[in-house]
């Protein structure tokens, strides 16, 4: 099953790829338009082609995701998932509470993260022990803060607000607050 | 001809700031002061980078912090507002061929966005105000926190921000419209119209189209200008909301409860303004500069004017429906908002900016072979900004990859520096070069070497510094976190190498402008003009 370290390997390769490729076409086109020689006006059709590209491209890339990345369908189809378990966090005063650390997650089950905060916007981030993150919300204080997820690798996973909200902020870490535990395969990036 | 005698009075005799007219000198009064706080945002940056690879021991969290605030409103506000305004306003009457509706409204705006903007600065240098440019509800109003004074301080500066936007909004949009003293009655409605894009609009439903009263460049900057006004009602709404509960808990002693207002709402209301900035205005007004820039250096009409029209209505538009591409991490918002505004409104702005990038290309390909020059090769440098940002931008803008990459390094790094140190500032850089001989009466650049050095260095120092803090994004970096383990050093050390660059780059370019014009002429500009407007209007039609 594909996870957040999949999606971002991927990212990172076809994003470079595309920005060595922007960058080498603007170096040709700098060249090409210092040069003599004859000068064909692009059609119309040429421009609407790029015009379809582009929009194929713009909302392409959501089709994809729907299909490949696993936490698009359930986000959208939450309230059709019942989760197996709900973990409750509280925030306040610059500190996250949890009611028992650590949160015991089963595999392949879905389980919600419940975050309230009482006073200030913060962020609930689930963290890898190599610093890659899982996945992450806000928690925008007296709203509904809830994130449904599944884990497929057992693994040890620490959390921390992902949202500034204040100086103090940068400190609000729980470290090993997720333990998942029950799979056939592990994290290799957030092995205790 | 010595260091000195050049440093005073400039290459070739300088800058002869005599034989300036009002709007040449308001211009470059706007232009000095945005490149000013354009040095001092990237100072700022460069300690942040710094802090990044290791915490300064002279700078705390909450200065840090502090820095952090006031790094993007010194960027935004006090340099790209202030050299955007400065240009525009010389280039709307100058495009008309009329004189501007108002001198003193226009000194006003520069004098209220620079004072503004120190003012605000200084309420996070002195003060150690520090919500973030974000202002997430209720922090701006946290008095357990931060000092109320430094929050009243800072909205204080922001109100004269405001107040010198509102007045280039209604500056401009008189020029556009307004009858001068003399003249025959001008069709106000029907050039509002022609700038607001509604004639455009309407002659894709006529057999025969209305002829377009205004240029191009000024339906741009008119469309521009919409969501700067819009975006000064949001944030002056906001900033009044922050000093009620400033001034009532933290001077008064009241016990106002931040949960009166909803977070949410709040940050929607705040999102939509600040996009009318980040989506709108930036992605209008380099479009309609790319357009002119693209003409003037072509010397060739513009490939496809309807259509770059039409573009800049449509980006527009979308430009006040986007907004929720920044909650699309907030599982209060609603789906529906999150895919239809976040991802596939969003989308369009591919499009949109996919266009400008194709007519420009075109107008210019049309010329070949065309003479490198400093405004075609910092051109060039802004639309290959946008080519990398843009996409950057639509990827985040996504429900799967949002929950992966929100609030980290690549948002900041691959999209938001990317845009405004590569898109925005070279194209910016671009029309100066070409406006440095109109605005100096052809005052000559003192080395074109340093103006190399400045455009490799900065368009080097630019994309690597955004691609390494992408990565570190990527591998998990968030944006408003300090990491004390040196957990992504390798990654912060390179892109403070390329930050470093980019710093270098503005001083080398700060050098040649000042060696070019002279510090006498230099500040010859802030001394009034002896040269009347109406007169240089009345003899440019004659």
């Amino acid at each position: 099953m594909v996870d957040s370290v999949d999606v971002l390997s991927t990212l990172k390769l076809v994003y470079t790829i595309y920005a060595l490729a922007a960058i080498s076409l603007i170096a040709w086109y700098a060249y090409r338009i210092t040069q003599e020689g004859e000068v064909k006006t692009a059609r119309a059709t040429v421009f609407w082609t790029y015009i379809v590209t582009l929009i194929i491209v713009g909302t392409g890339l959501h089709f994809l995701t729907f299909n490949l990345v696993p936490w698009v369908p359930m986000d959208l189809d939450r309230a059709n998932i019942k989760a197996e378990k709900t973990f409750k966090i509280m925030y306040k005063d610059h500190v996250i509470t949890v009611d028992k650390t650590p949160m015991m997650v089963p595999c392949d089950k879905y389980v919600i993260f419940d975050a309230y905060s009482e006073d200030l916007t913060y962020g609930f981030g689930i963290i890898r022990k190599d610093h890659t993150l899982v996945a992450q919300m806000q928690v925008v204080p007296n709203n509904r803060n809830d994130l449904m997820w599944i884990f497929h690798k057992n693994g040890t996973y620490d959390i921390r607000s992902t949202e500034y909200s204040g100086p103090k902020g940068a400190h609000m870490v729980i470290e090993n607050a997720i333990v998942v535990s029950g799979c056939q395969a592990d994290d290799i990036h957030s092995i205790k | 001809m010595s260091f000195i005698n050049t440093l005073i009075d400039g290459n070739e005799g300088g800058l002869k700031h005599e034989s300036m007219t009002p709007m040449q000198k308001i211009a470059m009064r706007f232009v000095v002061i945005g490149l000013l706080y354009y040095g001092l945002a990237a100072v700022e940056g460069m300690i942040m980078r710094m802090y990044q690879i290791t915490p300064l021991p002279f700078i705390d969290e909450t200065h840090f912090f502090s820095i952090m605030t006031v790094h993007p409103m010194v960027g935004i506000f006090g340099s790209s507002y202030m050299i955007v305004f400065g240009a525009f306003l010389f280039l709307t009457p100058f495009l008309m061929k009329k004189p501007i509706y108002s001198l003193k409204m226009a000194n006003l705006s520069w004098i209220t966005i620079g004072g503004g903007t120190f003012i605000m600065w200084l309420a996070g240098f002195v003060f150690s105000y520090a919500p973030l440019y974000t202002l997430y509800w209720p922090l701006p109003a946290d008095t357990a926190q931060f000092a109320a004074i430094g929050g009243i301080v800072y909205i204080v500066g922001v109100v004269g921000i405001m107040i010198g936007t509102f007045l280039y909004t209604y500056n401009i949009f008189k020029t556009i419209v307004y009858t001068p003293k003399g003249w025959d009655k001008q069709p106000s409605g029907e050039l509002l119209k022609s700038a607001l894009g509604i004639t455009g609009l309407l002659n894709f439903f006529r057999k025969k189209d209305t002829e377009h009263l205004v240029p191009l460049p000024i339906a741009a900057i008119a469309r521009g200008t919409i969501d700067v006004g819009l975006n000064a009602v949001v944030i002056s709404s906001a900033g009044i909301l922050i000093l009620i509960y400033l001034i009532g808990n933290g001077l008064f002693g009241m016990d106002l409860q931040g949960s009166l207002v909803d977070a949410l709402l709040y940050k929607n209301i705040f999102w939509w303004g600040l996009d009318l900035v980040a989506d709108g205005l930036v992605l209008v007004f380099v479009a309609g500069t790319w357009y002119l820039l693209a003409m003037m250096i072509s010397g060739k009409d513009l490939y496809m004017q309807n259509i770059a029209r039409a573009a800049l209505f449509v980006e527009m538009v979308v430009s006040w429906t986007v907004w929720s591409h920044h909650l699309m991490s907030d599982q209060g918002q609603s789906n529906f908002l999150k895919v239809l505004s976040g991802e596939v409104v969003t989308a369009f702005e591919l499009v949109t900016q996919g266009i400008a990038v194709f007519i420009v290309l075109t107008t210019l390909y049309k010329a070949k072979p065309i003479k490198v020059t400093n405004e075609l090769k910092f051109l060039l440098g802004g639309i290959l900004g946008f080519m990398l940002a843009v996409p950057a931008g639509i990827i985040q803008a996504d429900l799967g990859m949002n929950r992966v990459l929100h609030n980290t390094q690549w948002i900041i790094g691959n999209h938001v520096h990317v845009a405004i140190l590569i898109g925005l500032t070279m194209t910016l850089y671009s029309a100066i070069y070409v406006l440095f001989p109109i605005l100096t009466n052809g005052v000559k650049l003192y080395s074109q070497k340093l103006a190399n050095a400045h455009f490799w260095l900065h368009l080097i120092g630019g994309i690597g510094m955004g691609a390494f803090m992408g990565m570190a994004g990527i591998d998990g970096m968030l944006r408003r976190t300090i990491y004390y383990n040196g957990e992504y050093n390798t990654y912060m050390i390179l892109a403070g190498l390329c930050g470093a660059m980019i710093l270098l780059a503005f001083v080398l370019f700060l050098y040649n402008i000042i060696m070019s014009i002279g510090l006498k002429g230099l500040f010859g500009i802030y001394a009034p003009s002896k040269i009347d407007t109406h007169d240089c209007v009345v003899k440019a039609k004659d």
